[in-house]
């Protein structure tokens, strides 16, 4: 089959970039569209020209590496699938398929269709995680959780932090993201001593990074590979909001020795 | 040089307790004081790197990824072994030591492994503290399943992404880490070189692909956790950036590399279709549970399964090893898979493929139960190949998917030089000549999160290194040696891509060192290795220069050192004379083809000394077994 590309070419973030078109016939309806773009990228430094830099690595859709628009589409038209997901049997004999980055302010383009996402990093780094130090643990089983709450979880933490999320939603918001991991950890008792803490700071870091905020457009849920609902950014509300009316994350009273003359208002 | 494994002394159950008595401490104090790099963040690295950083040390961790999250070991799908016996089906300590004993067919310490099931039950009690969502049981506790090479259930998973959420429990460790300053991180930055001074590992080279500087990295020890190096085979299960190249940079600096030829083809793959292939993809060992393989009776029987009467289909892994059945390890339903094909009852287009049949677990059980334990293992598969695996049998062929051997370490996880410790799959230690399912995220995360960060700890209060800087000549030369291989491939401009040859060297590599070796082959191999390895600095071309994001040249580097290493494993494997685990040599079977292993001669570690223009040396560890006396490996 024949497909013809259509690549957003950018060699820097200080250069302007374009679309180049590529034909190509080398296409069979059992090759993934990252192994065409292979293909065209072995062509292109056999005529001794920079290739199309792309990022992938799995190319299972488990690591979350690639991604790009398809069409307009992040990572394609598969619901549910990462764009090393897609294979050509999924497009027309004839048909043009435009590529280009994930755009958004809090990522950064490098070169072509690879873009830094290290800010997703920084929202984990905020909270996204259960301060136990190796050796703290007690014995796997003395935690009973019910299988729902566990199924629940782990639907939530399949998120392969892709940014297909934020690259679909018209304010570039990591809600679904974010909301994510804070379902996965808050639905598991070992989640919740830091529950109201993990909810502010995580949702504060996201803003600081540049990530819009949500309005429900619901963009978010098409476009994701996991599959991750709607539902964690409800999550992600409440729990923030939980922790703000307990006046979780304000500064602690101090605490005043009997005695101590009594200062102005 | 003597190798000496430093195994402690005294029975296999007090081992590693002596040993953790006999480690010197730094105090919480003086741990800020010392450096120690950690060189790749899979299940390895990141719980190496957040457990030192928790204890205090600074730690600095260099990855090539773009985020510590998605390092290979986020592709392990099926589980993580652990010597629990929730199950009450008669498992122990003592059993999974003589599981994965026999199961690396008598190639691996005893001493290792049995600390290495002594602490599988720390780290899911870690892993479920850390908020890893581990399949349950209605009553709320954890869920079990089998594996291959096991008569009990102590596998524990979550749905078919156990490598993914172990992963993410250590990555929000180590992003912990990075929040409370103990640890900074270097993402896109791969390292090229090992800096040996005054005979310890004192950093690395390493060049950031996004804007191609050479940076260089200081530090009192060396933790390197960079994963396997199956992808000198060009196709294999691996992501595609999975490469050797710091193991192999560490190796011509001094590290000894051990049992390069213990591979371990998997038996359940996707069948490749076509030239344009970039990578194979697994299915889950997991599925052996409830699938049937087999194919037909009769050789070159083209009807479609469904087609096929009950009584003309061979189910030959049931029929030759009934007490294991269809779970039996990797390696002997590996080369069970590839005699049925080489006998022409082999299935698909190629011919290169078996049924892996789910019929009869669905008549049982349900579309719905099937649907829950392997629902997107099945969508993937569908996805790859077109057809619905709930309907027609999958298509299975086998293909590489780990490496046993390694860069050879001691009981501590140190290699051949001072300061440099291996951790993970990097390392060869304790799965012999074949890894059982599930083990190596096992491996990874005891190396991690238990054994690396005391044993780094006491060797650090021992040697205490003197402080030095980058200024220092080691780093000088390994810098520029560094940037003058970069140069030597852009100057080439010849007229090849850095894949072709890739694809050219793993074909050779499968065909001779694959599923069965025989010394012609291999020597046909050790011919042909060095002629390709000239074409290639003749006719290499990376377009492009060094100062910016070139994947080209990252390609063109990691396939140079696949060539050295290619030939390592090539004459490891035409050196060991016999057959045992992944390593199946046609000169060595017994009569109804079994691997015939040779205690007598091979019961060895073969670690390799790197020379510089002449053949490597190689070095023997002896064996000795004790607690598991070597036997026949049998599965019937
Ligand atoms: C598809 C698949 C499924 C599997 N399923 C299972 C399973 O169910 N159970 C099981 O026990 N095992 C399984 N395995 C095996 C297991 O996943 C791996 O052995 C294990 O994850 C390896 O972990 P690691 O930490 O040693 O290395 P890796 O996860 O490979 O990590 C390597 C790290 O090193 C870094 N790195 C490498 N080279 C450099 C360099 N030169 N410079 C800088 N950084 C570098 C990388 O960035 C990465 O962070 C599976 C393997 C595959 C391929
Ligand atoms: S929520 Fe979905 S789309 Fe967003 S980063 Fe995670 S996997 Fe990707
Ligand atoms: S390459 Fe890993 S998700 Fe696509």
């Amino acid at each position: 089959m024949r497909i013809a590309l259509e690549v957003w070419r950018q060699r820097s973030p200080e250069e302007p970039g374009r679309f180049v078109r590529y034909e190509t016939a080398e296409a069979s309806p059992d090759m993934s569209l990252l192994e065409l773009l292979d293909v065209v990228n072995e062509d292109l430094v056999r005529k001794g020209e920079e290739p199309i830099a792309f990022d992938s690595d799995c190319r299972e859709g488990i690591c979350g590496t690639c991604g790009f628009m398809v069409n307009g589409l992040a990572h394609g038209p598969l619901k549910g699938a990462a764009a090393c997901q897609v294979y050509l049997r999924n497009f027309r004999d004839g048909e043009t398929l435009f590529l280009e980055p994930f755009r958004a302010k809090a990522f950064p383009l490098i070169k072509d269709l690879v873009i830094n996402r290290s800010a997703l990093d920084r929202i984990i780094a905020a909270g996204g995680y259960v301060s136990v130090n190796t050796g703290n643990a007690p014995e796997a089983n003395t935690s009973t959780i019910p299988k729902d709450f566990a199924e629940e979880a782990m639907d939530a933490a399949a998120c392969i932090a892709c940014g297909a999320c934020i690259a679909a939603c018209p304010n570039a918001s990591a809600a679904l993201f974010t909301g994510a991991k804070i379902t996965h950890l808050g639905k598991l008792p070992q989640g919740q001593p830091e529950r109201g803490r993990r909810a502010l700071r995580m949702v504060r870091a996201a803003a600081a990074e540049g990530f819009g905020h949500c309005t429900f457009a619901g963009e978010c849920e098409t476009a994701c590979p996991k599959s991750i609902p709607l539902q964690v950014i409800t999550q992600m509300n409440r729990d923030y909001l939980a922790a703000r009316l307990r006046g979780e994350g304000r500064a602690p009273t101090r605490h005043i020795e009997p005695g101590t003359p009594k200062r102005r208002r | 040089m003597h190798l000496d494994g430093k195994i402690p002394g005294g029975p296999l159950p007090q081992k590693w307790e002596r040993r953790k008595l006999e480690y010197a401490l730094v105090s919480p104090a003086n741990r800020r004081k010392y450096r120690v790099l950690v060189v790749g963040t899979g299940l390895a690295g990141a719980s190496a790197a957040a457990t030192l950083g928790e204890l205090g040390y600074r730690v600095e961790c260099v990855f090539f990824h773009d985020s510590p999250r998605r390092a290979h070991s986020i592709a392990a799908q099926g589980g993580i072994n652990a010597a629990k016996n929730y199950q009450n089906d008669g498992d122990s300590v003592q059993r999974l030591f003589q599981d994965t004993i026999k199961g690396g067919d008598y190639r691996a310490r005893e001493g290792n492994v049995y600390r290495l099931a002594e602490v599988s039950l720390r780290i899911i009690d870690q892993c479920v503290a850390q908020g890893v969502p581990f399949a349950r049981e209605y009553g709320g506790k954890l869920a079990n399943r089998s594996f291959g090479g096991a008569q009990v259930s102590r596998t524990f998973y979550a749905r078919g992404q156990t490598g993914q959420q172990l992963l993410l429990g250590a990555y929000q460790a180590l992003l912990r880490q990075v929040q409370a300053g103990t640890v900074r991180i270097s993402p896109r930055t791969e390292m090229l070189d090992l800096v040996v001074a005054n005979g310890k590992a004192r950093g690395i080279v390493a060049r950031d692909l996004v804007t191609g500087e050479i940076r260089t990295f200081v530090a009192d020890a060396v933790v390197l956790a960079t994963g396997g190096y199956g992808n000198a085979y060009f196709l294999s299960t691996y992501a595609r950036n999975s490469n050797a190249t710091a193991i192999w940079r560490a190796h011509r600096r001094g590290a000894y590399f051990a049992n390069p030829c213990f591979t371990q083809i998997h038996p359940t793959c996707i069948p490749v279709s076509g030239e344009h292939q970039s990578k194979l993809t697994l299915m889950s060992e997991s599925l052996r549970n409830d699938g049937r393989i087999w194919v037909p009776l009769r050789a070159g029987d083209e009807r479609s399964p469904e087609q096929i009467p009950e009584d003309q289909r061979d189910y030959y892994l049931e029929r030759r090893y009934p007490s294991y059945g269809n779970l039996t390890p990797r390696d002997v339903a590996s080369r069970a898979a590839k005699a049925v094909c080489d006998e022409g009852r082999g299935v698909g287009k190629s011919g290169l493929g078996v049924y892996l049949d789910f019929a009869d677990a669905i008549r049982r059980l349900g579309a719905d139960v099937i649907g829950e334990r392997y629902g997107n293992l099945f969508a993937m598969y569908a996805e790859i190949t077109g057809d619905d695996p709930y309907r027609t049998p999958m298509r299975i062929y086998p293909a590489i998917h780990y490496t046993m051997g390694g860069l050879w370490v001691d009981y501590d996880l140190m290699s051949t030089i001072d300061g440099l410790f291996v951790i993970g799959e990097a390392n060869f230690s304790d799965h012999g000549a074949n890894r059982l399912g599930a083990s190596a995220l096992m491996q990874g995360l005891a190396d991690g999160y238990f054994i690396a960060p005391l044993a780094v700890g006491s060797y650090l209060a021992r040697a205490k290194p003197p402080a030095i800087d980058d200024s220092h000549p080691a780093f000088e030369e390994a810098r520029k040696a560094t940037a003058a291989r970069i140069e030597r491939l852009l100057s080439v401009h010849g007229k090849r891509t850095a894949a072709s040859f890739h694809r050219e060297l793993g074909k050779l590599l499968w065909d001779q060192c694959g599923m069965s070796r025989s010394r012609a082959g291999l020597e046909s191999a050790l011919a042909r290795i060095p002629e390709l390895r000239e074409k290639f600095y003749r006719e290499i071309l990376v377009p492009g220069h060094g100062e910016s994001l070139n994947r080209e040249l990252e390609t063109a580097g990691r396939v140079a050192d696949y060539f050295e290493l290619a030939e390592l494993i090539c004459r490891d494997a035409l050196r060991r004379e016999e057959s045992c685990g992944g390593h199946f040599r046609e000169e060595y079977q017994t009569p109804d083809g079994e691997a015939l292993r040779d205690d007598e001669h091979f019961a060895y570690v073969a670690a390799w000394e790197w020379r510089e223009g002449e053949p490597p040396v190689l070095h023997k560890e002896p064996l000795v077994f004790e607690a598991a006396p070597p036997m026949q490996r049998s599965y019937k």
